[in-house]
């Protein structure tokens, strides 16, 4: 193993190593996981010329302040971020997202924090060294799976790089995080069990992202929505993006670490294309639901898809 | 057998086997998420079982609703091992400080402690699906004299290992997770297992269950 690692001197809200996830284990209860942000990930991971599944440290809100030891490596920092690097040397330089650099032995970087949004990555060539299980090394804290044990990283832990190495070249892109305006959704397997009035209120009015979100769901606040027919159905599957209404008419959106199964009827479903902005909604957050069909909801995400391949394509 | 293919979202299928809940159902579900496994659909990224639905997602970018669709609906569905289930044998302490709610249970239901407990370990029961925490196993049916319903305002912190039960259905705490169900006791035994990647769970859907008492010294020294 390479001995080059970062140490954590401050940990950050909620640090973890994040990859692509792992899929096929729903059935025994372990959900997707990965990055929540998909495209910014990847981004990160094509800037310093990574395969695309490489593990990256995922933060949200404030990130982790680290330290470089026994190696050199270039990094990349993707999101809406702000941070600095602090040289060996006590020089202090103000670090420009979607622009890779070159940390030495003994360089820290201090990621401040996310920008109007929730989650940052930081990629790095070759990798960070990532446990892996069932394919994924993304850390999952409920179920304690994944690298570092499954826990969030703490102060003075060790995060070993994989290969010590430096591109050549410097490398770029400009990319703009656009905010998004509308929600965009697929009505629910239980649309017809809310009141007419109810469906009104998801469709038209604001809803306020609530502080109790993280990794597994977001709790909407809002006007209530109500349930005419039965508060709780036969548990079931769910997947990510599926909003279920509990009793009490707050809508909850499944996240990437969501349970497995659930109970409550689901309203509606975010579509694939707009589920990376979605998970950068900032509690305190205003957002309005938009009714599409499938086949749009299927153009949608080939048009984000390509849109994705077309950013990834402009770096070389 | 499978009455209805519906779309959950653009990227799942929900699979209505049925609106019932009863171990004919459920197998029907079994049934296809094990020929499902088999076949490996390409773009297919999970299959869920539960009581009567199966959700299969897929990667959109690989398949569509459409296209999945016809090939769920043309499937040769096969009969496979599953009619052979095992018989999963678990042990559980019953102690005061395990049995968080037989005193609400005993009150309620205006049963004795333990009759409710001695009915709890006479029968057999049948794992109908695993999931919403890693590894939770959904047990049923328990006797109808010992149904209740989730406590009205749910505990945050359940301890792992709790067994709790829950109208017609009993589970596992498998972590400490937040829960509603009726606490009756606590299993050494540890129903999760990260390191075996291959099998991580004791207890997997189509299995039967039986509990069996231990006492506190036998709890304690389970793992050593």
């Amino acid at each position: 193993m390479n001995k080059a690692y970062f140490e954590i001197i401050r940990p950050g809200i909620h640090s973890t190593l994040q990859d692509l996830g792992r899929s096929n284990q729903y059935h025994i209860g372990i959900p997707f996981s990965g990055s929540m942000d998909k495209r910014n990930y990847l981004i990160g991971n094509k800037l310093v010329g990574n395969k695309l599944k490489e593990a990256s440290l995922e933060f949200a809100y404030q990130g982790p302040l680290i330290k470089l030891k026994l190696g050199k490596v270039t990094g990349v920092i993707t999101g809406n971020v702000a941070f600095n690097i602090l040289r060996k040397n006590s020089k202090i330089e103000k670090g420009l997202c979607y622009r890779t650099f070159e940390l030495k032995d003994g360089d820290q970087l201090d990621i401040i924090s996310t920008n109007k949004s929730v989650y940052g990555y930081f990629s790095i060539k070759n990798g960070f060294a990532g446990e892996y299980i069932w394919g994924s090394c993304s850390v999952n804290t409920k179920a304690k799976i994944g690298s570092n044990d499954g826990e969030k990283f703490g102060v003075n832990q060790k995060i070993y790089i994989n290969k010590n190495e430096s591109l050549s070249e410097s490398n770029k892109i400009d990319y703009f995080n656009s905010k998004i305006e509308f929600i965009r959704v697929l009505k629910g397997t239980n649309f017809n069990f809310f009141s007419e009035k109810a469906k009104q209120i998801f469709f038209s009015k604001e809803f306020i992202v609530s502080k109790l979100t993280d990794r597994m769901g977001m709790r909407l606040e809002g006007q209530k929505i109500e349930n005419i027919a039965e508060a709780n159905i036969k548990s079931e599957g769910l997947i990510k993006g599926v909003i279920q209404v509990p009793p009490d008419g707050n809508p909850i959106i499944m996240l990437s670490d969501h349970g497995t199964i659930g109970g409550y009827p689901k309203i509606a479903i975010v579509i694939s294309a707009d589920y990376d902005r979605l998970t950068q909604l900032t509690p305190g957050s205003k957002i309005k639901f938009k009714s599409v069909e499938l086949d749009e909801a299927e153009r949608l995400y080939k048009l984000y898809e390509i849109e994705t391949q077309n950013i990834l394509g402009q770096i070389r | 057998m499978l009455k209805n293919i519906l779309n959950l979202g653009d990227a799942a299928l929900y699979c209505d086997f049925g609106d019932e809940i009863n171990r004919e159902i459920n197998s029907n579900v079994i049934r296809y998420f094990k020929n499902l496994q088999k076949l490996d659909l390409k773009g297919v990224t999970n299959i869920t079982p539960s009581y009567n639905k199966l959700i299969i997602s897929y990667d959109l970018s690989i398949t569509n609703f459409q296209s999945l669709k016809e090939k769920i609906i043309n499937l040769d569905i096969k009969e496979t091992e599953n009619n052979k289930s095992k018989i999963i044998k678990i042990p559980i302490c019953l102690k005061d400080e395990f049995s968080l709610d037989l005193k609400r249970l005993s009150e309620k239901l205006n049963i004795e402690k333990d009759k409710i407990l001695q009915s709890f370990l006479n029968k057999e029961y049948f794992c109908y699906m695993t999931g919403f925490i890693a590894g939770m196993p959904f047990l049923g049916d328990i006797d109808s004299k010992i149904r209740l319903e989730r406590l009205e305002t749910p505990r945050v912190k359940v301890p792992k290992g709790s067994v709790g039960i829950t109208e017609q259905f009993c589970n596992i705490y498998t972590f400490e997770s937040p829960g509603g169900w009726n606490i009756i006791g606590n299993t050494p035994i540890k129903v999760f297992d990260k390191f075996n990647e291959s099998n991580p769970l004791i207890i997997n859907p189509g299995d039967r269950v039986v509990f069996y008492r231990i006492n506190k010294d036998e709890y304690l020294k389970f793992n050593e």
